[in-house]
């Protein structure tokens, strides 16, 4: 009997000094005060030596973590454990969060740097007024090819991939609302359709590409085009641009029947604990030459006007990194659609994968 | 003091465990499975199940476990039974189960590379004169990096049945005139099967849940279970469709485990899955 009460005893003892601890480390995870801040940003996201100065020129210690989905990262953040002070969701999400009253209104008081933004970027429908978010980074998504595999063909529209000549060439985005995006494209259909007969559509037409299609895969794609082991891919801008860097037979275009046009942007989640800190590290990063060495470093493309006159003309002037206003104006944002239609881009998109082959 | 008053608090851990990390996890799988995305109690999850989608995928599932298992058996009961014949019986058994501590992603990650255009494999084949093929996102290179990781859970059941197996039987089948075939087939394998079974056991039901795998070596190409599991919880937030898929799920795992512990002799697994 001894022994068992023994033995109960330690295990409640460890338990609590694991609940101590477990509290303790929450606490620390997060920005506890005024010296500190905890950004959650996509990997390979920010050049690390910025942190670094900003660090030196604030005296705030930054905590940093990544993730690599914006649902992830908003399921962490509803959830609460850790308190960020800062995170950067895509446009779709920013309503969501906003829908779920995750994001606290930025005080532009704090924030002088705004007006080194191009207007372009600005008041935007995914956050009017730009109450909530800023713009960190925008893109396009394209198709990414090397055409010294493909017998030197280009691409200019969606239409090309289906060429009978692709067999087996082409890789796609484990992700439905790019790839079945990509079907309603190439139909003329908006990419935030939510009529049924239209995703249907989108969805066979896709299947009728099948015969072409390598894999449908994530960011191993990089190192596969990169190896010359795939030849063309459906590819975010920056993805591309890492890859030209590395091989510098890939080329990028944009397909002429439109595409997504998207921006990551810095929000202030409700957890927040240093609203302050927060602040500063937003107009930090809106700073021309922090915002420049940001750009040079990730490969995307910049919203910051006075930053793009410091980078090297040759980035800033490529169409294919920094279209021009004509060519935006055939892409598109995409806008929350819903859980709901989510489901419904998810289930096509299922039935798309399961008849490959 | 007599201990015997005391058997009821010895059960006190292991039915805690059992309520909160097995019963509890259960029920509330089955709770989630019939609520919609806006939390409404709701069969339709079930209905969606049975549409031409997931119906397709469960039997698409099926298909590849049982190609997994089947080859995963082939190799390692021949293996486990050389096994049994070597010297140093225990080291080689721990040189097949040491590639089982490795990360599963690590491995499969390696196979990314053995498999790529420019890997060894295909320099072999270039040299061998058989020239360049594309192994990876194919059908074959799924089936082959899932055996390869499970062949040890595989291995290790079976060895056990093998090496308990008393010799003094086979030598008894032999002394009444059975060959060697006859002796494996009415004496070594029938008092092996339990090890067979376990062994499949640990293999098919991993085997129908695989999910990274199918996406970074098969390209998802092909599509398990697994796979629409995730899509529902990481992506789709629907958490109800992901509970209710998961709920057959565990049914087929049941399912399995019931024909896999019949005393029925001769009833082969093979048969019974396809």
């Amino acid at each position: 009997m001894k022994e068992i009460v023994r033995g109960a005893a330690v295990i409640l003892l460890v338990s609590a000094i694991l609940l101590f601890i477990n509290a303790e480390l929450n606490d620390g995870g997060g920005s506890a005060g005024k010296d500190s801040i905890t950004v959650y940003n996509w990997g390979e996201y920010i050049d690390p030596d910025l942190l670094k100065q900003f660090e030196k020129e604030t005296g705030i210690r930054v905590i940093y973590e990544t993730f690599d989905s914006n649902e992830g990262m908003m399921g962490k953040i509803e959830q609460g454990g850790t308190s960020y002070d800062i995170s950067m969701p895509s446009e779709y999400m920013i309503e969501m969060m906003q829908e779920a009253d995750l994001l606290l209104p930025l005080d532009y008081n704090k924030i002088p740097n705004v007006k080194n933004i191009d207007p372009y970027f600005l008041d935007l429908p995914f956050d009017p007024g730009n109450k909530y978010s800023l713009p960190y980074f925008w893109g396009t998504l394209g198709i990414a090819f090397n055409p010294t595999l493909l017998d030197g063909q280009t691409f200019e529209s969606w239409d090309n991939l289906w060429d009978p000549s692709l067999k087996q060439q082409v890789i796609l985005v484990d992700s439905a609302r790019e790839t079945i995006g990509m079907g309603l494209n190439s139909l003329g259909y908006s990419l935030n359709s939510t009529n049924l007969d239209e995703l249907r559509e989108a969805t066979d037409k896709l299947k009728t590409l099948s015969p072409n299609v390598k894999a449908v895969i994530g960011d191993e794609v990089t190192q596969l085009m990169i190896n010359g082991e795939a030849a063309i891919s459906l590819t975010w801008s920056g993805q591309a641009a890492d890859m030209m860097y590395e091989n510098e037979d890939i080329d990028y275009i944009v397909p002429e029947e439109g595409s997504n046009l998207w921006f990551d942007n810095m929000v202030i989640p409700r957890t927040s604990t240093n609203i302050e800190g927060a602040h500063a590290f937003i107009n930090f990063m809106l700073d021309a030459e922090v915002a420049a060495q940001n750009a040079d470093y990730v490969g995307y493309s910049t919203p910051n006007l006075t930053a793009l006159d410091l980078m090297d003309p040759e980035v800033t002037e490529d169409e294919r990194f920094y279209p021009d206003e004509e060519t935006r104006g055939h892409l598109e944002v995409y806008r929350n659609l819903g859980l709901e239609m989510l489901g419904q881009y998810n289930e096509l998109f299922l039935e798309f994968k399961m008849d490959m082959k | 003091m007599n201990n015997k008053p005391l058997r009821p608090l010895y059960t006190i851990p292991y039915t805690a465990w059992i309520l909160l990390f097995v019963i509890a996890p259960i029920a509330l799988i089955i709770y989630f499975s019939f609520f919609d995305l806006s939390g409404n109690f709701t069969f339709d999850n079930y209905n969606n199940f049975f549409s031409s989608v997931y119906l397709k995928l469960t039997i698409s599932s099926f298909w590849y476990a049982f190609l997994i298992t089947f080859f995963t058996l082939l190799f390692s009961y021949p293996t486990a039974y050389f096994l049994t014949k070597t010297k140093h019986k225990q080291l080689w058994l721990l040189l097949i189960i040491i590639p089982s501590w490795i990360n599963l992603l690590l491995k499969t990650y390696a196979f990314i590379g053995l498999f790529s255009l420019y890997g060894p494999i295909n320099a072999l084949l270039e040299t061998t004169g058989i020239g360049k093929q594309q192994i990876l996102f194919t059908d074959f290179s799924f089936v082959f990096v899932s055996v390869y990781i499970f062949i040890p859970f595989m291995i290790l059941p079976i060895f056990n049945s093998l090496d308990k197996l008393n010799p003094a039987l086979i030598d008894a089948s032999r002394d009444l005139g059975a060959n060697s075939w006859t002796t494996f087939r009415r004496v070594i394998w029938p008092l092996t099967l339990n090890g067979v079974k376990s062994g499949i056991q640990v293999v098919f039901i991993p085997a129908l849940s695989l999910f990274m795998i199918t996406r970074l070596i098969a390209g998802n190409k092909v599509i398990t279970l697994g796979t629409a599991i995730e899509q529902q919880f990481l992506v789709t937030q629907n958490w109800g469709m992901g509970s209710t898929i998961a709920v057959f799920l565990i049914l087929f795992m049941f399912i399995i485990m019931l024909i896999t512990s019949s005393k029925d002799r001769g009833t082969t697994i093979n048969g019974k899955i396809k």
